[in-house]
């Protein structure tokens, strides 16, 4: 083992003398943001690449992504512990956040960006907050479900009679999140049944687009999915949803939990000014209004920013509350793997 | 070298041809046995330390990713382990994997013998074209064939849409080897056959076929390997394989115990295959013993039949390559201009290059002296070296770097997300690739040589750059393009443990379709396959080479 790791180190040598992702420079005595930072990115890239181009824009701080996954990247964050590369971690749901920050690994966010986030959307620890939110909803074709075929909630598809008849992307980050607030609202047994039963229903796809797309070919009768990518692709061509309807579960179900995408800045972060300088412009106004006007579709959060009218006011889904920071996306993957999802 | 038939050696000889992808059997030491009479009957001198240090501390590096693989179960403990293997979806994980083998393996076989006989010992007019056809769905990553089904046919899922485009993808790394043996059998056995009584039927059943098990086992072992690794074909038509398992688990868990138990059990399956077919081989000999050169083979006219060879081949032709260039064509001419026009294309197109030049150069040099002492110090220690690395190359890239991303966070945090951790990921997956052409090429440069040019007063090392350096330099080109085909299409590994930033041809193109964005995906895709036809030909060229002219 040793002389193997002797090997790399030899090989690395050998190899070239490369050294990576570009590490954050010192920031000037003036305390403005420069240099570059790495975000580590589980949001869409095409919506954190058009935040990073806006702030490179009026920074000049160069900014670098590595993509992933919600979980992927925090736990490759708590392997890497203090020797981190990355400056920023953002993601789609809040698990994963709350992985990190339990790891001791976030920076206190600056008071200034807290206080520009409603209470809500901000975990008790002050050490990330909300940047974005996007809701569950159960897209489904209406030549093959009539609305009133339709599930009251989420529970509901455990039934027997939903058996081969929806779809979800059980491997992604998503879902997971959509499982950790039925785990906080339910219980550990009662969603450890509900899985069981899922295995049994449901038709497993990879990734959300895909789900749809399926159910838009009549593939499948339904599936449950985050509703941007369904007015992201009304937005677009319509060719993977034009078939398609979305029902919202409301009723502080399960099925209508509302996901807090979150960012943080890491304590290790060699560049933390910038660091948290684009975090204050994610969740500013000019971030905010990425959300309203892009073609993302995911809810902006802050005050003052108002959702893209084509979509169900914030207000009207009745989600359930669920403090983000209790979500537990550790549990949520045992589970899963016990259930034999992963 | 002589107009003799290269002597095809017996086992031990034959570790060449395993685990290494397109490379054609034929290509095994073809004079390996001149040169090692030639070291054995000139002086026999050590070794430079300098390169058996090189050879050992890369081969010890190769069994790194193993080593990760049994300390991790050794470390997760046998409750905890048993439990995350011994589960029902394990149990589907399994029966998928071993359906996918046991089901595509002899398809290729079959599809890749009929077609290599059909192209070299029938009068089908327009063989010859088709013989280079065939060869050209290893241009196209089974990732991108994959794409080009599910575009055509959006519903493809399951077991029988992984095993017709595996099958489709990977057919003519039975086809390659076995068209090249066919190309040197000596007609004369055949004819033997004939003038006893034996039928066309029977003279391929009983006397073709039995020359070609090397060739088909050594082929069908390559695909068998390539179904085990392969992500990105399944993943797109939805067929859960162990490896599309460990990079969900990877997804959820980074590197979590669930991800290593699977990839402990997806190791010992590899494992299988490497045993099965070495102990499949036999320990027959092929080669022609006698003088001379043999006749060019006779062609056989398929009368009545012909119309069927040609839907044969034409069919396997428009399956393998037509339906995946026409949906790429189709994305493209619907993306027009827009598509290229983000800067990323070109970028990408740039990194994925300069991996491909880096990752070449770096692992033919270090496979360099592996190759060397097998030629010129031929002992157990030298071949217990090469098939060390042959073992690592047949593990899934998955499993490989999932264990350099773990080593490298824990014991060499300065490599970590670095290019050279990337590189040297490539150099543990593809060496082979590299080693068996170098050896080959090696081999067939007399010993004498070099040492005469010592004796006329040249430096050691000028008279084996001047000498042994030009005769195989031409090896060395092909042993470097099969490692930049490697990388070009390297998807799993590259997106482990790349630098934060890195946009490779594999990786953009996996991002778009994972968007379902196949119209955005579709530049990647062109711009892979136009990168992979020069080296598959370069690949289809040797092949023809080996054999009598």
């Amino acid at each position: 083992m040793i002389v193997g790791i002797a090997g790399v180190t030899l090989l690395g040598a050998t190899a070239c003398s490369a050294n990576g992702a570009t590490s954050g420079s010192t920031t000037p005595s003036d305390g403005s943001p420069s240099g570059s930072i790495t975000v580590y990115n589980a949001q869409h890239e095409e919506l954190t690449q058009a935040w990073a181009d806006e702030f490179t824009k009026e920074t000049g701080v160069e900014v670098t992504l590595r993509n992933g996954e919600d979980p992927e990247l925090g736990n490759q964050l708590v392997q890497e512990g203090t020797a981190s590369k990355a400056d920023v971690f953002l993601t789609e749901n809040s698990p994963a956040m709350s992985l990190v920050d339990n790891a001791g690994l976030f920076a206190p966010v600056d008071k200034a960006t807290l206080a520009q986030v409603p209470d809500q959307f901000q975990p008790s620890s002050g050490n990330w907050t909300g940047i974005a939110a996007r809701s569950t909803v159960f897209a489904y074709n209406p030549a093959l479900l009539s609305e009133d075929q339709l599930p009251a909630s989420l529970l509901d598809l455990a039934d027997p009679s939903w058996k081969g008849r929806w779809a979800a992307s059980p491997s992604g980050a998503d879902f997971q999140a959509i499982v950790s607030a039925m785990l906080e609202l339910k219980g550990e047994s009662a969603t450890t049944a509900w899985l069981k039963a899922m295995k049994t229903n449901t038709v497993a796809y990879k990734g959300n687009s895909t789900v749809m797309k399926a159910i838009n070919a009549g593939e499948i009768p339904g599936g449950v999915i985050y509703h941007y990518y369904w007015y992201a692709d009304q937005a677009g061509t319509g060719e993977n949803s034009a078939n398609t309807r979305m029902h919202y579960f409301k009723n502080q179900d399960p099925g209508a939990f509302l996901s807090l995408s979150g960012g943080g800045v890491l304590a290790s972060s060699p560049n933390p000014v910038a660091a948290q300088a684009f975090l204050a412009f994610i969740t500013g106004k000019a971030g905010q209004t990425i959300l309203q006007t892009g073609t993302s579709f995911e809810y902006p959060i802050v005050d003052g920013v108002s959702a893209n009218p084509a979509l169900l006011p914030l207000g009207d889904l009745d989600a359930p509350k669920i403090d983000p920071s209790q979500l537990n996306g550790t549990l949520v993957t045992d589970l899963m793997t016990q259930a034999g999802l992963l | 070298m002589s107009a003799t038939l290269p002597p095809v050696s017996p086992a031990p000889e034959r570790r060449d041809s395993p685990s290494v992808p397109p490379v054609p059997p034929a290509s095994p030491p073809p004079s390996a046995g001149s040169a090692r009479a030639d070291a054995v009957g000139g002086v026999r001198r050590r070794p430079s330390p300098f390169i058996v240090a090189v050879a050992f501390t890369v081969s010890l590096l190769g069994l790194l990713p193993l080593g990760y693989v049994i300390v991790t179960g050794i470390l997760t403990g046998w409750t905890e382990l048993s439990a995350l293997v011994f589960r029902p979806r394990v149990g589907e994980l399994l029966a998928n994997t071993v359906g996918l083998v046991v089901v595509t393996v002899p398809l290729c076989a079959a599809i890749g013998v009929g077609a290599a006989w059909l192209v070299g010992r029938t009068r089908l007019p327009g063989a010859p074209v088709f013989a280079v056809l065939l060869a050209a769905p290893l241009a196209v990553p089974a990732f991108v064939n994959s794409y080009g089904w599910v575009s055509a046919i959006p519903s493809l899922n399951g077991l029988w849409s992984g095993v017709l485009i595996a099958t489709l993808s990977y057919f003519p790394l039975v086809y390659l080897p076995c068209a090249a043996a066919l190309r040197r059998l000596d007609p004369t056995v055949e004819e033997a056959a004939g003038s006893l009584g034996s039928g066309a039927w029977g003279v391929f059943f009983r006397v073709i076929l039995p020359q070609l098990r090397l060739p088909i086992l050594g082929g069908s072992l390559l695909v068998g390997l390539h179904l085990l690794s392969e992500y990105g074909a399944f993943a797109m038509v939805r067929f859960d394989t162990f490896t599309t398992a460990i990079v969900e688990q990877y997804r959820s868990t980074f590197n979590g115990p669930a991800a290593n138990a699977l990839a402990g059990v997806l190791v010992l399956l590899c494992l299988f295959l490497l045993v099965g077919e070495s102990g499949a081989r036999g320990r027959s000999r092929y080669a022609r013993i006698g003088s001379g050169v043999a006749r060019t083979p006779t062609r056989r006219s398929l009368g009545r039949l012909m119309p069927l060879g040609y839907l044969f081949l034409g069919g396997l032709f428009v399956l393998s390559i037509g339906v995946p260039f026409t949906s790429v064509v189709r994305w493209l001419v619907q993306g027009g201009a827009s598509v290229w026009a983000d800067g990323v294309v070109g970028e990408a197109f740039l990194q994925t290059v300069g991996y491909g030049l880096i990752g070449a150069v770096v692992t033919c040099l270090l496979a360099f002296p592996i190759a060397f002492l097998a030629v010129r110090y031929p002992s157990r220690l030298a071949r217990g070296l090469e098939s060390v690395n042959y073992l690592t190359s047949s593990l899934p890239g998955i499993v490989t770097a999932l264990a350099l991303v773990t080593v490298s966070i824990r014991f060499v945090q300065p490599l970590y997300q670095t290019m050279a951790l990337v590189i040297a990921t490539y150099v543990l997956m593809f060496l082979p690739r590299a080693l068996v052409n170098l050896r080959a090429g090696l081999a067939q440069v007399p010993v004498g040589l070099e040492e005469a040019a010592r004796s006329l007063g040249r430096h050691p090392l000028g008279a084996f750059l001047g000498v042994t350096a030009r005769f195989f330099a031409p090896s060395a080109l092909a042993a470097g393009a099969l490692v930049f085909l490697g990388i070009v299409t390297e998807l799993t590994a590259t997106l482990l443990l790349a630098p934060s930033g890195t946009r490779t041809l594999a990786i953009q193109f996996w991002s778009k379709v994972n968007d379902i964005n196949y119209v955005g995906a579709a530049p990647y895709a062109l711009l892979m396959i136009v990168l992979s036809l020069p080296v598959t030909y370069l690949l289809f060229a040797r092949s023809r080479m080996t054999s009598v002219s």
